[in-house]
């Protein structure tokens, strides 16, 4: 048993859920969307890559840039289609549509794919790895996982405060209607926000696919972890859902090494402990997720 | 000049105050067809309990499929319809329902009776759930019920006592021949969807309902209007929590056989949502159209496996975004009918017209 080891290892892990909630959190930031689906949405990309990649005959990797285009249009699709008129029929419809939206995704997967567990060929990266000391061995891929969750984070950070279209994404997150006011034409900043979201989706589905197996169920487990680190990392901070991702991949890696049966029950277990001590996340910059007063 | 003509004006409002124009209103919640359908709901549940001595077997299986439904639909139409709870974790007290079925058989307790303490304790353990979900809404809401029904599972799983992933049988009911044992499992699924669909609907018809409904739609301005929301969303929780039990302890009984993936399935939610959507939420009329079309969808179509919970998923898409009031608010708004009234109207006396 390596403590060091587990807690690097969680770390690694932990980036994956932080690649897959940061699109989670930029829905419900900016749309005030929840979005059920998410996790499926992720499980379709990772499907799309791997008819791509034996299709082709080459690795994932290879494929992404056919993938990401492709699942950010599809965002955009299903904002225009779905969440954006869901939207307009107030509160509980999103939660409805994009949950429905889950259950029509899983069970065409089931259809289209069967429900055997999957795996991506991620190519050489797969099975490399290199010692950092004795007992301390590093996965290539966990590793890359890992830096591209950080730099997909630091890309969005920099989209959004640099940019003009992030001037306008802010503006839409905090106040919809003054955003209207002053001339911001909402629908396609939320359809590019849908797509990014979509898009980073796929990309943790590719990861998902490659590190381990995935089946059309896939999804829910996924779409648990990604709500589980945004809430603990705080709602609209993106820097939150990285570290809320890494506090879930090190209480899973560490708890699994004791004992495997318990690592995801102390998972849900530290997010209700977050939900009771700190309901607005541990680094929360904005109030707490809808909390009511009375 | 101004305060002559003032003055005019108020003499003659004065003078039509002292003979009333305004034609004088009825306020009523009944009519005389909801009186009537009530009074074939009556007379439909006696049918209904007369069917193990009239037709026996044969119709108590799908009725308890039906029924099971109906109470599913309900409860979960009393959270999400009519308090804006939109629970995907149901399936959470219906496995603790289960369990508790199991524990109580176990202790030497008629099933039957059982099923009132299996409604209990998953209500006892709403209380500390509800310390914590209830502080978040809409979607947080909906994924924190779906994150403690997968917590409940996985300890279910791990508990050696109740047989851990296996899962265990209902003991107590050797006693019991199949023809009694059926019969007395459907009596029982039939008074807990009456008990669900009548609870609901006295409740909602209270000041409850109405505050309720003012959470719902907006919290904030119901609060300040003197509403509890608090205590509101409490209510509505555990109520729907110790149905959703009992539905879980009828399950039991029905499939003898109680198992963490089976009972905790999400599948339950699904079809809570289903029903409700479809027949209309916030009504008490829509759950049960609700659970007739999912029947009816089952009856003909899950013989396509996958494709039928596509079509389920698939319904509840375009119904919530084409016809968010579902089937009955449909039919109610296109006829004006009322059959279990939860509002008041405002009539104008045959007298009064000309």
């Amino acid at each position: 048993m390596n403590w060091v080891n587990a807690v690097i290892q969680g770390m690694l892990l932990g980036g994956q859920y932080a690649l897959i909630a940061c699109g989670l959190s930029l829905t419900f930031g900016v749309m005030r969307i929840v979005n059920l689906a998410h996790g499926d949405l992720a499980v379709c990309g990772a499907y799309l890559g791997l008819v791509l990649s034996s299709g082709l005959g080459v690795p994932v990797w290879v494929t992404l840039p056919l993938l990401l285009p492709a699942a950010f249009v599809v965002g955009m699709g299903l904002q225009v289609l779905l969440f954006g008129r869901a939207l307009r029929h107030g509160v509980l419809a999103p939660v409805l549509v994009t949950f429905g939206l889950s259950i029509m995704i899983e069970n065409l997967l089931q259809v289209a794919a069967t429900s055997d567990p999957r795996g991506l060929n991620g190519g050489a990266l797969t099975l490399a790895s290199f010692h950092v000391s004795s007992g301390i061995t590093v996965s290539w891929l966990f590793l890359t996982g890992f830096l591209t969750a950080c730099a997909v984070l630091s890309g969005l950070q920099l989209l959004l405060t640099h940019t003009s279209w992030g001037r306008k994404v802010r503006a839409t997150a905090d106040d919809l209607d003054t955003a209207r006011l002053v001339g911001i034409r909402v629908r396609p900043v939320f359809a590019t926000v849908a797509g990014i979201a979509i898009a980073t989706a796929a990309l943790a589905g590719v990861f998902i696919g490659t590190i381990g197996t995935f089946d059309p169920l896939t999804g829910t487990d996924t779409l648990i972890f990604a709500f589980e680190a945004v809430v603990i990392g705080g709602i609209g901070s993106l820097w939150g859902t990285l570290a809320g991702g890494v506090g879930l991949g090190i209480t899973q890696v560490v708890v699994g090494e004791v004992n495997q049966a318990y690592a995801v029950l102390a998972v849900n277990l530290l997010f209700l402990a977050v939900l009771t001590v700190r309901p607005g996340g541990l680094f929360a910059s904005h109030q707490p997720a809808g909390e009511v007063l009375g | 000049m101004s305060r002559g003509a003032r003055l005019k004006r108020d003499t003659a409002i004065g003078a039509r105050d002292a003979e009333p124009s305004v034609t004088p209103v009825t306020v009523s919640r009944w009519s005389v067809t909801a009186s009537a359908f009530t009074g074939l709901c009556l007379a439909a549940v006696v049918v209904l309990a007369a069917i193990p001595f009239v037709i026996g077997g044969p119709a108590e299986q799908p009725l308890i499929t039906l029924l099971t439904f109906i109470a599913m639909a309900s409860l979960w139409n009393l959270l999400a319809g009519f308090s804006g709870l939109t629970s995907f974790g149901q399936q959470a007290y219906i496995g603790i329902g289960a369990y508790g079925l199991y524990l109580v058989a176990e202790h030497g307790i008629n099933p039957f009776g059982g099923i009132v303490l299996a409604a209990i304790t998953a209500a006892v353990v709403a209380l500390p759930v509800s310390a914590l979900v209830l502080r978040l809404s809409g979607g947080y809401f909906a994924v924190a019920t779906l994150v403690v029904a997968a917590t409940l599972q996985i300890v279910a799983s791990l508990s050696e006592s109740v047989g851990g992933t296996t899962g265990v049988s209902v003991p107590g009911l050797a006693g019991y021949g199949d023809v009694l044992r059926e019969a007395l499992t459907y009596w029982a699924t039939l008074v807990v969807a009456v008990a669900s669909v009548a609870g609901v609907y006295l409740l909602v018809r209270r000041t409850f309902g109405l505050d309720a409904r003012a959470v719902s739609s907006d919290p904030v301005a119901a609060a300040s209007s003197g509403v509890r929301v608090r205590r509101i969303r409490l209510l509505a929780y555990l109520v729907a929590a110790g149905g959703a039990g009992a539905v879980g302890a009828l399950i039991a009984l029905q499939t003898l056989y109680v198992e963490p993936t089976s009972v905790f399935n999400i599948q339950y939610s699904v079809y809570m949502l289903f029903m409700v959507l479809i027949g209309g939420m916030g009504t008490i009329e829509g759950p049960i159209i609700g659970a007739l079309v999912l029947f009816a969808l089952q009856e003909t179509l899950s013989a396509y496996g996958a494709w039928y919970l596509v079509i389920v998923g698939g319904l509840a898409v375009v119904v919530t975004l084409l016809a968010s009031r579902g089937l009955w608010g449909f039919i109610s708004e296109r006829f004006g009918w009322s059959l279990l009234p939860v509002g008041y109207r405002v009539r104008q006396p045959p007298s009064a017209k000309r």
